[in-house]
């Protein structure tokens, strides 16, 4: 059947609009009458609102509306979570849309400004007046957790939002160890910055009483489900659509007060809104990732054997539970914590933590970064404990081909892999031994080389929705997909996975190009509608080729089947006695005789002379809940250089070999493990939040926070190996966060690696020249390597 | 405060073009909203991102620091203005060759900095391109096929005679 198109680097069928110019982004929305939303923020992180004075605001020209808090409580529901992790004790606090009391992090709304022009937004917002009583604050979770902190929440004691403790009973292991290795590791805040800030776009038709709202989301039947609840608008009515979505990275998946203010507005005045973020704003209140504090602790041999891990993370959630805010600490990092390596007792124990900052959810990998930061880090200072180069333990203790299926100590069933292959496949590319000879060489020089390993694994192809709710996931996570052949043998398909960059109109039109022997440019790919797609849960986790996909591909075997109904009863053979290969149908064993696809979907459609009880028209859908997770995994090798006068580090090479099961389209897989890795770099080196004592954020432009650059980079080499998952249709696992999950580690790996010579054994990211520098300063004022 | 309006005229895309704006307007929102031209696009406030840059007489310039009155009397040429005859520039081609986008928010940015650079540099070597792509953030890529796809237009750029990018104005780098 195959036509050589899956596997193929065909060009992206999305880039004929975007290299144009001709992308459809919710900002470049224009309708007429439209107005323009602004929204008032917090500049305390902590505080009551004691008055707000508008009508200053109200009588300027161009102003439409003015709300505030007090205007809308009890008009839109509070804005909820939709993770609920089990046994957690969890605290799903009020989040006002509009704060109307207290507010809880600086950028905090509390007012919503409705004008005629865009240039106008700033000049209403200033004119508002807001007396506010600061109230004392907190940023930091270990310091919310202390005595006397300053409360967020009166229901949440402590400032805890959620405890919650899996795994096998670890102390008998610990107890006996001959080894013990214990770090604490602080895994700092990021800010995901895709490149187009969040907008929204809401128009009501006051006759149908149907609200439409545009908006930047990963998700919109997510987004409809939970505004239909939140403004109490009938589902039916309710459409929201996401076309080009510039970015997301897991900052668009949350359901923001910011749409539903918007979308309240459109309502409530009748007439068409805009809102707009800016930058500035983005980095105020678009949801953050990371920032946990992790006590790790490794108990094994003296012979390079793990017994044991056992975890306390303490996860900062900042001041209100976000969409899957609770679920990433926990379910996405604890469940695998034991990363890629078969030990025998693992425990976790996860604290989620309320601060006085900027809701923290979903950020490329979400929570599995931090889970596979803390396990190769600690693996590299246990090598370095019993004195065994960090290959040798990795393969003492990476699972074997042969025991998968292999059950996790926190019953997970990592599907498919043959982890030793990946990592001989990046030694040999970067030729370790002679790497190795050559950092050596180098240190007789005084210069530092380091080479860093992740041998990693990671869970994605969120589903299955069984697993979505036995882990407090209030969705479900099957994907939906519509595949319909035109009268004219061209080809639509509705995918309910929603595509924001990662080319799923190409790698989709090129499964179903392969399946129906139809070329990739009669396949258009729809997606981003709920008017147009029944109902689909979106792209995050890295599920949407793998469930997304999956659907698709039951979809169009269905199709199939049917055309192959008609074609018997066309040929007048036995259904059972055709064969279908690029796009023709043959009685079997006999290639005189044919019809195409096309005849087949005319005569579909014309209906004058089909088999008894088939229906008219050709098109099928699938409803596809995969059985399990999906399992890439790999090795990436980071080479790096330390300038030991500077502190300056510089990535020489990178290797990554990634295994995600069998590759659709080679050009858009490499794309995403560069990408991935450029923000685990920007993790490893470069980025972080930070809020000063006041609890403002002073990372808060590209001015501040630093993105990584192309001059930062070296030459991204990229490899595969092909291990396919036994359980999807496809066998393909996700790739989408694999490069930011391992490159994190490799790299602060390499770093400390480089610094052995000086004693130095860990260091917090990001690793900037000061950091590496005071470092290197201290031990050589202690006596380490001059 | 709304402001008083000031008339100003430009050639954008080969078209001249008047309008009435508030001196504060930049340009990457006359561009926008006034022109209906959003394929430039506004990713920060600080003029570090690079997705509004445009060539403006043939300069590669970020338009959310360019206020739309001081492009009067010049040439604009945004990424919609970019092919010429329905034929794809170069960069357009080797974007799209080397999958040097993905979301396609910063793209409009980064092919008209890119088309400056491969018009003006063309030898330009990847240490060169690398430093050359300081004024654009991308998310997406890694940079890595950015660089890829730069290097693909220049050799393209070597198979066809006319500098493209610097057409408008014969482009002299600044």
């Amino acid at each position: 059947m195959s036509q050589a198109i899956f596997g193929e680097r065909v060009q992206r069928k999305e880039d004929v609009r975007l290299v144009r110019g001709r992308g459809q982004y919710t900002d470049d929305i224009q309708l007429p009458g439209m107005l323009y939303a602004g929204i008032l923020r917090s500049p305390h992180a902590h505080a009551r609102i004691k008055r707000i004075d508008t009508s200053a605001a109200e009588q300027m020209d161009g102003v439409v509306k003015v709300y505030t808090g007090r205007d809308l409580k009890g008009r839109i529901g509070s804005i909820p979570t939709a993770w609920i992790p089990p046994d957690s004790d969890l605290k799903a606090v009020e989040h006002p849309a509009l704060a109307y009391d207290t507010v809880r992090y600086v950028g905090d709304g509390v007012a919503l400004v409705i004008v005629t022009e865009r240039a106008l937004v700033e000049d209403a917002l200033e004119a508002i007046r807001v007396e506010y009583e600061p109230l004392p604050s907190v940023t930091d979770q270990m310091a919310a957790i202390q005595a006397g902190a300053p409360l967020l929440h009166e229901g949440a004691p402590s400032n805890i939002a959620l405890h919650w403790k899996v795994g096998t009973d670890t102390e008998a292991a610990f107890q006996g160890a001959p080894v013990v290795v214990r770090q604490t590791f602080r895994q700092q805040r990021l800010i995901p910055n895709p490149m187009e800030p969040r907008a929204t776009v809401a128009q009501y038709d006051t006759v149908t009483g149907e609200l439409t709202v545009w908006a930047t989301t990963q998700n919109p039947h997510i987004h409809r489900f939970l505004m239909a609840n939140i403004l109490g608008i009938p589902e039916h009515k309710l459409r929201v659509v996401a076309q080009d979505v510039g970015g997301g990275f897991g900052s668009k998946i949350a359901c923001y007060p910011d749409e539903v203010l918007v979308s309240y507005a459109a309502r409530d005045l009748g007439r068409p809104v805009k809102w707009t973020e800016s930058r500035s704003e983005h980095f105020l209140v678009t949801t953050h990732g990371r920032d946990h504090v992790d006590e790790v602790e490794l108990a094994g041999t003296q012979d390079g054997r793990i017994l044991a891990i056992r975890v306390r993370a303490y996860a900062n959630l900042g001041a209100y539970l976000s969409t899957a805010g609770p679920g990433v600490p926990t379910i996405l990092f604890g469940l695998i914590v034991n990363g890629a390596y078969d030990i025998p007792q693992a425990s976790s124990e996860v604290y989620g933590i309320f601060t006085n900052t900027t809701p923290v959810d979903a950020y490329r990998g979400a929570g599995r970064p931090e889970a596979t930061y803390l396990i190769e880090r600690i693996v590299d200072r246990y090598a370095q404990e019993i004195g065994m180069d960090p290959v040798e333990v990795r393969r003492r203790n990476l699972v074997k081909k042969e025991q998968f299926p292999f059950t996790n100590p926190f019953g997970l069933t990592y599907d498919s892999g043959n982890y030793h292959q990946a990592l001989d496949l990046a030694l040999k590319t970067v030729d370790y031994e002679a790497l190795r000879r050559e950092q050596e060489a180098l240190r007789q020089q005084g210069k530092y080389i380091g080479i860093g390993l992740s041998t990693y694994v990671e869970m994605c192809g969120l589903g299955p929705s069984q697993v979505a709710g036995a882990v407090g996931f209030q969705g479900g996570l099957w994907e939906s997909a519509l595949v319909r052949i035109h009268p004219t043998g061209k080809v639509t398909v509705f995918t309910g996975a929603s595509p924001h960059g990662q080319g799923e109109e190409t790698t989709f039109a090129q499964i179903v190009a392969e399946r129906l022997g139809v070329s990739v440019e009669d396949i258009d790919v729809v997606h981003g509608d709920t008017d147009r797609i029944s109902m689909g849960w979106g792209t995050y986790g890295s599920r949407t080729t793998a469930v997304g996909g999956g659907a698709l591909a039951l979809a169009v075997d269905r199709v199939v089947a049917k055309a192959k109904r008609i074609a018997a009863h066309m040929l007048e053979v036995p259904e059972e006695a055709v064969e279908f290969q690029s796009g023709r149908f043959y009685p079997e064993g006999n290639r005189d005789r044919s019809v195409s696809l096309q005849e087949v979907t005319l005569q579909a459609y014309l209906a004058w002379n089909l088999p008894a009880g088939v229906e008219p028209g050709l098109e099928a859908s699938a409803f596809y809940d995969p059985t399990n997770f999906t399992y890439p995994f790999g090795t990436h090798v980071a080479v790096v250089s330390v300038d030991a006068d500077t502190g300056e580090v510089r990535l020489l090479r990178y290797v990554a070999v990634d295994d995600c099961g069998p590759v659709i389209n080679p050009m858009i897989v490499e794309g995403q493990v560069h990408g991935g890795i450029a923000q685990g770099v920007g993790q490893a080196l470069y980025e972080g939040a930070r809020y000063d004592d006041d609890g403002q954020l002073v990372t808060g432009s590209f001015l501040d926070y630093a993105m990584p650059r192309a001059r930062f980079l070296p030459r991204l080499e990229t490899l595969n190996t092909v291990t396919p998952s036994p359980h999807n249709p496809l066998g393909v696992k996700g790739v989408g966060e694999t490069g930011t999950i391992a490159s994190t580690p490799a790299v602060v790996n390499a770093v400390i690696d480089a610094l052995t010579p000086f004693g130095i054994t860990d260091l917090p990211m990001p690793l900037t020249p000061p950091t590496v520098w005071s470092a290197i300063h201290a031990a050589r004022q202690t006596g380490g390597a001059s | 405060m709304a402001e008083e309006r000031v008339a100003i005229q430009l050639i954008v895309n080969g078209r001249a073009v008047r309008g009435q704006v508030e001196p504060r307007m930049l340009l990457a929102y006359y561009l926008r909203d006034e022109l209906g031209l959003t394929g430039t696009h506004v990713g920060c406030d600080t003029s570090q991102c690079g997705a509004c840059t445009v060539l403006l007489d043939g300069l590669a310039v970020k338009s959310c620091t360019v206020l739309a009155v001081q492009a009067d009397g010049c040439h604009v040429t945004t990424v919609e203005g970019l092919a010429e005859d329905g034929q794809p520039h170069p960069v357009q081609q080797a974007f799209q060759e080397e999958h040097g986008l993905q979301c396609g928010f910063c793209t409009p940015g980064a092919l008209m900095l890119s088309a400056w650079l491969v018009d003006h540099h063309p030898q330009a070597d990847e240490a060169a391109i690398r430093e050359a792509l300081d004024g654009l953030i991308c998310r997406c890529t890694g940079y890595e096929n950015i660089v890829r796809a730069i290097q693909r237009a220049q050799a393209l750029r070597q198979e066809t005679a006319e500098p493209l990018a610097g057409r408008a104005q014969g482009g002299v780098s600044r």
